[in-house]
């Protein structure tokens, strides 16, 4: 059983990290690049029978900083 | 007054903290943090700068779930004092016992220089020996020293006075040039400066001694 977590800064908290990568991008050319926001992403084994319900608690408590940060759990198989 | 200073893999400020707490008489207990419990009788916290299992995950995110980072919630819950610096400010709001995070500094540089300080507050144990509004120099040493809290949050600190350094001429993007937060009981003090590191004319100030010396006075009858 695999899980993958996408943990993003919330909307409306600025990220420096993405401001610069669009900075960056923007000086190599690439124009029309009007957001770039970095997030991370984490990817679980899990034993057979863990559910959505845990990893959403395994993000509350640890892999996001809920008070900056949102997080997507997707269930793999 | 008894101290603890805790010591996370990574820590390095951990003997600079306990020097400081020495130099005004404390007696001092290093503790580990797969300790679960502190020393009997212990006033204060020290939760030391440093990188913390490596800053993985989120800077403090995994030292926050510590074994002795359970005990310290206790301690600060039963209204005992726990003063976090740099790191020890982000394990802090990573465990929730101060409000808001620590992002990268805006200018995403690490920031390594002596930075003046203005005193918020003098209604704390920590900043009761320094002059309401006085200017003091202490050195930053931190990649992600950029305070965050979102506008109630910042309100509530603002209504109770609970900022107790901000900087002058913001160094790294925090909002409203916070440098250092209290608790709402003003017993749990984070801050990103280094105070312990100046506590010694041969290291190049002593603007961080008052700090020490207030949490003697206000203690050592404790």
């Amino acid at each position: 059983m695999r899980a993958t977590v996408t943990v993003m800064l919330k909307q409306g908290v600025l990220d420096p990290q993405g401001e610069a990568v669009r900075h960056a991008l923007g000086s190599l050319g690439f124009d029309g690049v009007q957001g770039v926001r970095q997030g991370k992403v984490i990817e679980l084994d899990l034993a057979d029978g863990a559910t959505k319900a845990d990893v959403t608690a395994m993000c509350e408590k640890l892999l996001a900083n809920t008070v900056i940060e949102s997080y997507r759990v997707e269930m793999g198989a | 007054m008894k101290a603890a200073v805790l010591v996370f893999p990574g820590s390095n400020c951990d003997r600079d903290l306990a020097v400081a707490f020495r130099s005004v008489g404390a007696d001092v207990h290093m503790v580990w943090h797969k300790d679960t419990a502190l020393p009997d009788g212990v006033d204060i916290v020290g939760v030391p700068g440093g990188f913390s299992y490596g800053d993985y995950l989120r800077c403090g995110a995994i030292a926050a779930q510590s074994p002795i980072m359970r005990a310290v919630a206790v301690h600060a819950g039963r209204g005992g004092y726990v003063l976090g610096i740099c790191n020890g400010f982000q394990v802090l709001c990573e465990t929730r016992l101060l409000p808001g995070a620590l992002m990268r500094n805006a200018g995403l540089k690490f920031v390594c220089r002596m930075q003046a300080l203005r005193v918020a507050t003098v209604d704390s144990v920590f900043t009761a020996a320094y002059a309401a509004g006085q200017q003091i120099m202490v050195p930053l040493a931190h990649h992600d020293g950029n305070y965050v809290i979102d506008d109630a949050g910042l309100a509530v600190l603002q209504a109770q006075d609970r900022i107790a350094f901000s900087y002058v001429g913001n160094p790294n993007g925090a909002m409203a040039d916070i440098a250092g937060v209290l608790s709402e009981n003003r017993r749990v003090l984070g801050m990103m400066p280094h105070p312990e590191r100046v506590v010694d004319a041969a290291h190049g100030g002593t603007d961080g001694m008052a700090l020490f010396s207030g949490l003697t006075a206000a203690l050592v009858a404790a």
